[in-house]
């Protein structure tokens, strides 16, 4: 028979500590007993510290689900600060009526993931709630990474000096484009897959194996554009892309021609903007490209004395335009 | 498209050809150009592709009224929001609808509110929203030139098949070439209209005949893509100095003299041509599409009388001027200080293919 997270299962009683001992906690391989913090010790070099909420819609796409993107996009949060992800607190908030297999994919998902990523889920919560009051399933995630000796914090951009390059580790618009053609209602199927993934390991052998990454972000919602122009707001420099050096995979291109949205707006989950200084960028290039999460990396871009605060795109017909901050949810055009 | 790769189209975005056309046209324009581009799609593809930088500095493009949510009257909000306050009523409307201003507020904002107010993609999409919702009321906002409203009578030609009750349209559906004709009797001095595509694909070119002819406006249809654009742009200034100003189609691929016969029957099986308001040009005669009186059951604005009081535009907001050509989004004074994508006061500020949202998006460093 199919079971249901019911409110019982939210009551803190038997049911619930079953629920989490059989879905969540055997799965994250957390230690018995279960207490109400988690013990870790004190790291000298430096700590990061993240968090973030799951919402999405559907939970299930082509290329993951909302546990995946949980454990991803935490790991990915503190990678891209220079930190080796270490620990992972993950919260779900679970509608009545949920199935409960399907919270074991998602917690088997998590931690497949944790344990390719080498970060441990140590701690976490659940809660129940009725019907029509969240839907189906919210996360919420924490995570701590350190900083190895002798590295530096990197989501300051401080370091970043004028003709810098830009890098980034592959097409965009894919998870996007993958989660809107899973909704119920979709306009369109398509065979796009979610980049969802862990970009730890890539990102600690290009810190290991050069001097001068000087930024970097995760590219998720708001886009490239987003992280370009926090990239110009937090240094005051300029930043320049060149169109045709963005690489955006075919289907993707024209989903977003007929629907009118621009890739460069569109969320991913395994892709980073990576500054870099001219004399590395080859160098890069090259460990990323030897990454199975970097094949398609490519340089896109340069850091600029002039144009402050501004993002130019030239254009592949050879004019140039502005690129701006996104502005509310992409709504699709009517013609 | 289900597994199969579009092509795409960088034959059109090819930049040696594009060079091509420059020169082409830097050698051929000889005086002042003033050209329009109708068709939102094209001011923003322009922008886009950066092709004001291309382009010599005496030829001088200038935006039209072709975006349909900057030409929806703000009335039209007004009455949106005041029915989506029906009882069981599930307003479902193209997405950027939602973010146009009313007297008050926005959809988005009704929405927020308590509304049920859902993102369709199809005229289509809403009436299986009807089949879906026997018991709800489905309101479907029927905007867009040409272009949009063959779906909308198609939606309503299987309503009528089905003999589905609960599915209304309430239609600010508009026509492109008479307000074309407005603006040329406005007195704005174009030289020639680089003429909306898409439109064209279901009108055909035919119906910019009488610009050519009465009124002696150089046309050339056109698509979307750089190439496009500038070889238009070549055909157009071309025209212009032989004195010989006619309708050409430059979009080829896509449309042609009578275009597409089967949506044009859709359409005049289910609306008829009348009056309409545009924001910025006022009421222009037989530019709007009214539903027949045979599908009168499905017209929403006779189902559901609602009296809606619409506020003046605030009197800084110079989209009508915007709309019509006369002025360029720099010249108001609201202009990316008080109106800005995230909180537009005028309606060329919220669409995509608005003109401010374009100048906003691609070009504030001008």
């Amino acid at each position: 028979m199919n079971e249901f997270v019911t409110i019982n299962h939210g009551s803190g009683g038997r049911q619930a500590q079953e629920l989490i001992k059989k879905v969540f906690a055997d799965r994250f391989m957390m230690e018995e007993p279960l207490t109400d913090s988690a013990f870790i010790s004190a790291h000298n070099s430096g700590t990061a510290f993240t968090t973030d909420s799951y919402v999405i819609d559907p939970i299930f796409f082509p290329g993951g689900n909302i546990g995946k993107l949980a454990v991803c996009g935490t790991v990915n949060d503190l990678a891209v600060s220079g930190a080796d992800p270490a620990f992972i607190s993950a919260s779900f908030i679970i509608e009545e009526g949920f199935p409960v297999d399907e919270l074991e994919i998602i917690a088997a998902s998590m931690a497949d993931e944790a344990l390719n990523a080498g970060v441990r889920i140590i701690t976490g919560d659940t809660k129940v709630v009725g019907k029509g009051k969240c839907d189906r399933l919210f996360i919420t995630t924490s995570g701590i990474g350190y900083l190895k000796e002798g590295r530096i914090f990197l989501g300051r951009g401080e370091l970043v000096k004028p003709s810098d390059k830009l890098i980034i580790n592959g097409p965009l618009g894919n998870h996007s484009v993958a989660v809107l053609g899973a909704r119920t209602h979709a306009p369109f199927s398509t065979s796009v897959v979610s980049d969802c993934s862990c970009l730890n390991h890539m990102i600690k052998r290009v810190l290991d194996n050069t001097k001068s990454v000087r930024f970097m972000r995760d590219i998720t919602r708001g886009g490239l554009a987003a992280v370009a122009n926090e990239l110009c707001h937090i240094t005051g420099l300029g930043v320049s892309v060149i169109e045709e050096a963005v690489p955006v995979d075919e289907p993707v291109r024209g989903i977003c021609e007929v629907f009118g949205f621009d890739p460069l707006n569109m969320a991913n989950e395994g892709k980073i903007l990576m500054v870099v200084g001219p004399e590395e960028s080859q160098e890069v290039l090259r460990i990323m490209h030897s990454d199975p999460a970097g094949k398609e990396a490519a340089m896109i871009g340069e850091v600029l004395e002039e144009n402050q605060k501004v993002v130019v795109m030239n254009t592949r017909a050879g004019g140039r335009r502005i690129i701006d901050l996104p502005s509310g949810a992409q709504l699709p055009r009517i013609c | 498209m289900n597994g199969v790769f579009m092509k795409y189209i960088d034959e059109y975005r090819d930049s040696k050809l594009i060079e091509t056309l420059a020169r082409s046209i830097k050698s051929a324009a000889e005086g002042l150009y003033t050209f329009m581009e109708v068709c939102g799609g094209h001011t923003a593809a322009i922008h886009r592709f950066g092709i004001r930088d291309i382009l010599p500095q005496n030829i001088r493009l200038i935006s039209g009224p072709g975006c349909p949510v900057c030409v929806t009257g703000k009335d039209f909000i007004d009455r949106a929001i005041a029915m989506s306050g029906i009882d069981n009523c599930i307003m479902a409307t193209y997405g950027d609808l939602m973010r146009v201003p009313g007297s008050l507020f926005s959809l988005e904002k009704a929405n927020a509110s308590g509304a049920d107010i859902r993102v369709v993609f199809s005229a289509l999409e809403a009436l299986d929203l009807a089949e879906r919702f026997p018991e709800r009321k489905i309101i479907f906002l029927g905007i867009g030139f040409e272009t949009t409203a063959p779906g909308t009578a198609v939606a309503l030609c299987k309503a009528e098949e089905k003999n589905i009750r609960n599915f209304f349209v309430l239609s600010a559906h508009k026509l492109m070439p008479p307000a074309m004709e407005a603006i040329i009797k406005d007195g704005t001095g174009i030289n020639g209209f680089i003429c909306p595509g898409h439109v064209a694909t279901i009108t055909g070119s035919s119906a910019f005949e009488f610009i050519s002819g009465r009124y002696g406006t150089a046309c050339v249809v056109t698509g979307f893509e750089p190439v496009d654009i500038l070889q238009s742009v070549l055909m157009l200034v071309n025209q212009v100095n032989a004195g010989m100003p006619a309708v050409e189609i430059q979009y080829t691929r896509a449309v042609t003299i009578h275009g597409n016969l089967r949506a044009r029957k859709y359409l005049g099986q289910v609306f008829e041509p009348g009056d309409a308001i545009w924001r910025g040009l006022g009421i222009v005669p037989e530019s709007g599409l009214v539903l027949r009186d045979r599908y009168g059951r499905f017209d929403a604005s006779s189902v559901f009388p609602l009296s809606v009081v619409t506020k003046d535009d605030d009197g800084k907001c110079i989209c009508g001027d915007i709309l019509r050509g006369l002025r360029t989004p720099s010249d108001c004074t609201l202009f990316g200080k008080v109106c800005i994508p995230s909180d537009p006061v005028g309606a060329c500020m919220v669409s995509d293919e608005g003109a401010c949202n374009i100048f906003y998006r691609y070009g504030k460093h001008e």
